[in-house]
């Protein structure tokens, strides 16, 4: 079983590797959109630094969304996902494996340029630290709640603007609670109730959420 | 054995078919043939589990296949008219990756014999995308040079071969069905297999 999980992210990880300007495009979406508010709000660093936290925390959820049309819509348009759905596991697995991939090629790179992209808006470096754990502890609930996302739009027209639609609402409680971590940290206060609770959210996201996706496949492929 | 009893589809508001009933035995063979629309691939895909018939059930060794799940899926290998197969990757990749998927763990060499055989020997680490149809389709049953399992469906699988893929296929559901393998293919050319015992059943 976890073989099989394993052989699904090291397909979609070499997969990934093969269209690097793919990888690249929600990195550098997620820059431009930090910076461009870095230059519209103007260089008030006690204004900068009590926007960063919801500034990074959007900018991220944005970029999640742009990859996540193709999350499925790749392997149902060549075919390869009623052979994953043929497979002798159950295609939740699939799905769980597809989310953890997708994480690992959207979430993690994010989580690991918040840092820098933080120093734009002068976080001090506390802030800065619990900023990319915030993200990277988050980052699975958005790769498994969009799983959803993008198992029902799947093979519709305008899936983009709809996968938009269904997620972003469920998105809330991962933006609450990430940028509420950096928030309290610049107030003085402890990070960790914070911190545990996205945690919980990510963790509950990311291991029941793929089940919902492969209903959703399911109606898809049929 | 496969077993489908009073298999209705219907596409829309359209009744494709209704009323199918066959029975399938090891080293049968069922050609399925029909015009085009008359609903062979639905078929396929309501005998291998991937769509839900209106009314029927199918039946592997006596059970229901949507109460088998994983234990029917392990004995089957569909191929689709679509080849299934990632451009970006190699034949090699794409060979190794989907017997993965199917539980078969094989190793390289015997992966490289695979697509030898299948006449694609010195295009083994070229990206898919750089073959033509015919080629892509080869990578796509070069699964079946492998292929222990049971039972197998396939959807078109002589389109765009050239007479020698053409041959090589034949004999490769020939050997399966002397194994006692059960085969169900579809194909608008008339189907020379020898070593099974071809029934068939047309459709419209």
């Amino acid at each position: 079983m976890f073989s099989f999980i394993a052989r699904i992210i090291a397909r979609d990880l070499s997969l990934a590797l093969r269209r690097p300007a793919d990888l690249a495009a929600p990195l550098c979406f997620f820059l431009i959109v930090a910076s461009l508010f870095a230059f519209g709000v103007g260089p008030e660093p006690e204004l900068l630094r009590r926007l960063a936290p919801g500034i990074l925390w959007v900018g991220a959820l944005l970029s999640t969304l742009l990859s996540l049309p193709r999350m499925f819509a790749d392997d149902f348009a060549d075919g390869t996902l009623e052979q994953i759905a043929l497979a002798p596991y159950p295609l939740g697995l699939a799905a769980l494996g597809k989310a953890i991939a997708h994480w690992m090629i959207s979430g993690l790179p994010l989580a690991l340029i918040s840092p820098i992209l933080a120093l734009q808006f002068d976080l001090p470096m506390d802030a800065l630290v619990i900023l990319f754990f915030s993200i990277l502890i988050g980052t699975p609930a958005l790769s498994g709640i969009g799983s959803i996302g993008a198992g029902l739009t799947l093979g519709l027209r305008g899936a983009a603007v709809l996968i938009s639609l269904v997620v972003l609402p469920l998105y809330i409680p991962a933006l609450i609670l990430g940028a509420g971590a950096v928030d309290a940290v610049a107030h003085g206060l402890s990070p960790r109730p914070h911190l545990f609770l996205l945690a919980a959210f990510s963790t509950g996201s990311i291991v029941f959420a793929p089940w919902a996706a492969a209903a959703a496949l399911k109606i898809s492929l049929e | 054995m496969l077993e489908a009893i009073q298999i209705e589809c219907q596409r829309g508001d359209q009744r494709l078919f209704h009323g199918i009933d066959l029975c399938l035995k090891g080293g049968e063979l069922l050609f399925l043939q029909g015009k085009n629309g008359a609903g062979k691939t639905s078929l396929l895909r309501i005998l291998c589990g991937l769509a839900m018939p209106v009314s029927g059930e199918i039946r592997w060794q006596g059970e229901n296949i949507h109460r088998l799940r994983e234990r029917f899926r392990g004995e089957l290998c569909y191929l689709g008219h679509q080849n299934a197969i990632k451009d970006d990757l190699t034949p090699l990749e794409n060979l190794m990756i989907s017997t993965r998927l199917h539980d078969e763990a094989i190793d390289e060499d015997a992966a490289l014999v695979a697509l030898e055989q299948v006449g694609l020997a010195g295009r083994v680490e070229l990206a898919c995308r750089y073959l033509s149809q015919g080629q892509k389709r080869r990578v796509a049953l070069s699964r079946l040079a492998l292929e222990k399992r049971p039972l197998w469906i396939l959807d078109e699988p002589f389109v765009a071969l050239d007479a020698q893929a053409n041959q090589w296929l034949s004999n490769v559901i020939g050997a399966h069905s002397e194994r006692g393998g059960l085969t169900v293919l579809t194909s608008h050319q008339a189907i020379a297999i020898p070593a099974a015992e071809i029934r068939p059943l047309v459709l419209g």
